[in-house]
């Protein structure tokens, strides 16, 4: 894939001048520099984006981008981009979102989501906790993580997000790390190219609260697979790995939802007839 | 004991009601009869009682028609007919007959049951079974549409050419067979001889509509600008979406299928944004889910529309019946303090009078917009004149080009309404954000934007101008002492109170009427000058708690005395009991 930089628009023409409420060295900030590198590539004029999102860390990025934005209410973002997407079709469409906000709260509109095939990007940043409220368990979270709401762990098992992203119809299914912008910002880029509802999967490290997730960057590595078109190996590869290998993972050809509101519009006259007896 | 005194002077009105258990019929031949009746020139209004029960159970068609447009059912009934009395003891208490009223059964099925029979009422048999038997085909409901035909004085050859349409998939036979049990009817109720003819109508014009309330609503809605919808089915507002989806693609627009209401009121939320009117139709359980993003939408200013057909509450309570008991939550229903419009539709006709204001009303404050319809009016079907064109239409202020840095997305305007950036407007880039915010959409914990922010909406809607839309005012043409009367009601009891009103004027009882059609913001200023010099005030209401009359008085002092008559559903509150409260209080 050609990675070159587009001419007409630069990574930081995708920023706003709004200051992350972030902690130093948190995985998102590398994911809003990954994202922004994916548009220059993508060379979309940033008033043609809409990232829209829930509540939680992550869920903060609308602000931090130069595109038009939407900070929603907790766990609604999908369908709020979804209603977006379908209104305006000629608009490009990302939800962005944690594990939390995506999983748990929204649980619900993730696996509707992947059926309905609407043309988006979904990006979860998944750090496995809940950060905005200050350390409680996700449902990505080990079940013998100790945390005050939670002593001694949950011992629920975690939630595995790709798995029920093919299971549910997603036509795009990758997995990324934070730290490696480079990656990142190639899957960004062919994510938003496929056609239909893509889910992106980005391990973004929370330093304050996951402090042993510092170690994710020595862990993960690249699938050592190509990318497949059979969602049932595409699970097995999944069902199987050790939750750290990245890349493009499954490249569906279900044709995506294309019923949308159009440009011009017929005279509501017309309706009536069906009345008139 | 058959009525077999001469032919009556005829009647303005006539009410009448088709029971059977499900599969029957009785739906269908209400609404042939509605049909005709209406082309050949009458008004009518039709309501549909079915049981719980997806399949087989019992089902009625509630009719009146009349010479005169009608908002309400009577609450009695003139005839009522029986196809079988399965389960009919579940719909009793629904139709009391009128004491000059005449019930027909089957004589196959027994004695009419003693819960139907009351004193005064007429009864008579028909073999509705045996007769629909002796043709190849026949069914007991043509009869029975037949019968009514016949007592009623409806022109046949109408009634035959509703038939011919509405039975034409099914072939020629079908429909020739239909027509002669309708004849074999007509033959019947010659025989009883009959003192329930309708005058004749004044015009037997042709165009009038057939339309319910839920489909008013819709088309309302379209009319005012809708473009797109979210869905999730719920009784009774089902229809609404239903009629909703193709008409919508029609136009060019669309509706999506959510999976729950969360997701749809955040559809229609994410669409506005994209600069399409957007609406969302649910019950009390669905309003119930989507009040927390009511709050975004009111903190974004976000425009949307929420159509709320309501039923008995709390909780599943009663799907299919009406009550009015969702005016808290649409009201008050969120945390914080989040303004919207609320708009209900004083009749079957006024759902699209209402729905298109409110889109409207929605697009012009960008705020969200409840439309709070109930089960009588969304389910019942009316004949009435096709409705006006009406001059709403959804304009919302945005900006066309932004030339500098400075774009505010919430401005403090003088109107307190901020022209909106649409997605794919360069230099209008804003993040819509349920945080309180800064003038630019910036998340911001400050108490001046916080405070200038919450001002901005509050003022936005309460300086608005809603002409005289917000009630309908009338008087019952009775002037003088005796007129000191006012019924102070909202939504869908306006049918009943104008009922009562038109029979206390014959009673030389003066009534005036303030039914208030804009709920929220309570527009007190003109309440309270629209109530001035007011002796006598019934407030009407159809919930358990009287919640009308404690925002009410939560908002203003009401001058006069002031009696209040409330209850829960499904029993609609009936012109017939208004006019007793009045007299009793006159008489007191």
């Amino acid at each position: 894939m050609n990675l070159a930089q587009s001419d007409t628009f630069k990574a930081a023409d995708y920023r706003s001048g709004v200051s992350p409420i972030w902690c130093p060295g948190c995985g998102d900030f590398h994911v809003l520099l990954s994202f922004t590198k994916a548009l220059a590539e993508l060379g979309t004029a940033p008033e043609n984006v809409a990232v829209i999102s829930g509540i939680g860390c992550s869920s903060r990025i609308p602000a931090y981008t130069n595109c038009y934005g939407f900070h929603g209410v907790h766990g609604r973002a999908l369908p709020l981009g979804a209603g977006l997407k379908v209104a305006r079709p000629d608009l490009t469409v990302f939800v962005m979102s944690g594990d939390g906000d995506g999983f748990s709260i929204g649980g619900n509109h993730f696996l509707h989501a992947c059926r309905r095939n609407v043309d988006l990007t979904y990006v979860v940043m998944d750090n496995q906790v809940y950060g905005m409220t200050k350390g409680q368990p996700s449902p990505t979270t080990e079940p013998d993580w100790d945390s005050a709401l939670s002593p001694g762990g949950t011992g629920l098992r975690p939630f595995h997000p790709l798995v029920i992203a093919l299971a549910s119809g997603a036509n795009f299914v990758a997995r990324e790390f934070s730290g490696d912008i480079k990656s990142t910002t190639r899957t960004i880029v062919e994510a938003v190219r496929h056609p239909g509802f893509s889910f992106v999967e980005i391990l973004s490290p929370c330093v304050t609260f996951r402090p042993d997730e510092k170690a994710w960057k020595n862990q993960v590595h690249v699938a050592a697979v190509q990318a497949t078109d059979d969602p049932a190996r595409a699970a097995r590869r999944i069902m199987t790995d050790d939750g750290f290998n990245t890349g493009v993972l499954y490249r569906g050809a279900r044709k995506p939802y294309d019923q949308h509101v159009k440009d011009s519009f017929a005279d509501p006259a017309i309706l009536e007839p069906e009345f008139a007896i | 004991m058959m009525p077999n005194e001469a032919p009556h002077s005829t009647r303005r009105s006539i009410s009448f009601a088709i029971v059977g258990s499900g599969g029957a019929g009785a739906l269908t031949a209400g609404a042939i009869l509605m049909e005709a009746a209406g082309k050949a020139g009458w008004y009518g209004i039709m309501n549909r009682s079915v049981g719980a029960q997806i399949r087989g159970g019992e089902a009625a068609a509630l009719v009146r028609l009349s010479t005169r447009p009608v908002d309400c059912m009577t609450g009695s009934f003139d005839i009522l007919i029986a196809i079988d009395w399965h389960n009919a003891n579940r719909f009793a208490a629904e139709m009391p007959l009128a004491p000059d009223g005449l019930v027909i059964g089957d004589p196959a099925n027994g004695d009419v049951p003693e819960t139907i029979a009351g004193p005064g009422v007429s009864q008579a048999y028909i073999p509705f079974k045996e007769l629909a038997g002796s043709l190849a085909g026949g069914r007991e409901n043509m009869i029975a549409v037949g019968l009514f035909v016949g007592l009623m004085g409806l022109p046949i050859e109408t009634v035959t050419s509703v038939i011919a349409d509405k039975l034409s998939e099914k072939g020629e036979q079908a429909i020739e067979t239909g027509c002669r049990c309708v004849q074999i009817g007509v033959q019947q109720a010659a025989q009883l001889g009959s003192s329930f003819t309708l005058e004749t109508p004044a015009t037997s014009q042709t165009g009038r509509w057939l339309i319910t309330g839920n489909e008013a609503v819709g088309l309302g809605a379209v009319r005012g600008g809708i473009r797109f919808a979210a869905a999730y089915p719920i009784t009774p507002a089902t229809e609404v979406l239903e009629w909703l989806a193709p008409a919508l693609t029609k136009v060019g627009g669309t509706l999506v299928q959510a999976e729950d209401e969360l997701a749809s009121i955040s559809m229609a939320i994410g669409a506005s944004f994209g600069g399409r009117p957007s609406i969302t139709a649910t019950s009390g359980p669905g309003l119930a889910l989507m009040v927390e993003s009511l709050g975004l939408a009111a903190a974004s200013e976000i425009p949307i529309v929420v159509v709320n057909v309501m039923r008995g509450g709390p909780s599943t309570g009663i799907p299919t019946k009406s009550e009015q008991s969702d005016l808290n939550i649409a009201v008050y229903g969120c945390h914080g303090d989040a303004p919207r419009i609320v708009v209900a539709p004083l009749s079957v006709a006024d759902c699209l009078f209402a729905a298109q204001w409110a889109v409207h009303l929605a697009e012009a404050m960008q705020v969200p917009t409840i439309v709070l319809s109930d089960q009588s009016l969304g389910q019942a079907q009316v004949v009435v004149d096709p409705p006006t064109q009406l001059a709403f239409i959804a304009r919302r202020a945005v900006v066309e080009t932004v030339e500098d840095e400075g774009y505010q997305r919430y401005a403090l305007t003088g109107s307190s309404v901020s022209p909106m950036a649409l997605p794919g407007t360069t230099g209008g880039q804003y993040t819509a954000d349920g945080l309180s915010h800064t003038v630019k959409g910036i998340p911001s914990s400050n108490n001046l934007d916080h405070q200038s922010q919450l001002d901005k909406r509050h003022n936005k809607i309460a300086g608005f101008d809603y002409g005289n839309h917000w009630a309908s005012i009338e008087d019952n043409g009775v002037a003088g002492a005796d007129a000191d009367f006012t019924i102070l009601t909202w939504g869908s009891l306006t049918g009943a109170a104008r009922e009562a009103m038109a029979t206390l004027a014959d009673e030389g009882i003066g009534v005036t009427l303030v039914a208030m059609r804009l709920i929220a913001p309570l527009l007190k200023d003109k309440l309270v000058a629209a109530l001035e010099g007011a002796q006598r005030i019934l407030i009407l209401e159809q919930t358990h708690s009287g919640q009308f009359r404690q925002y009410l008085r939560a908002n203003c002092d009401l001058p006069g005395e002031v009696q209040h008559f409330h209850r829960a559903g499904p029993q609609l509150i009936g012109p017939a009991e208004i006019c007793t409260r009045i007299r009793n209080w006159r008489a007191s």
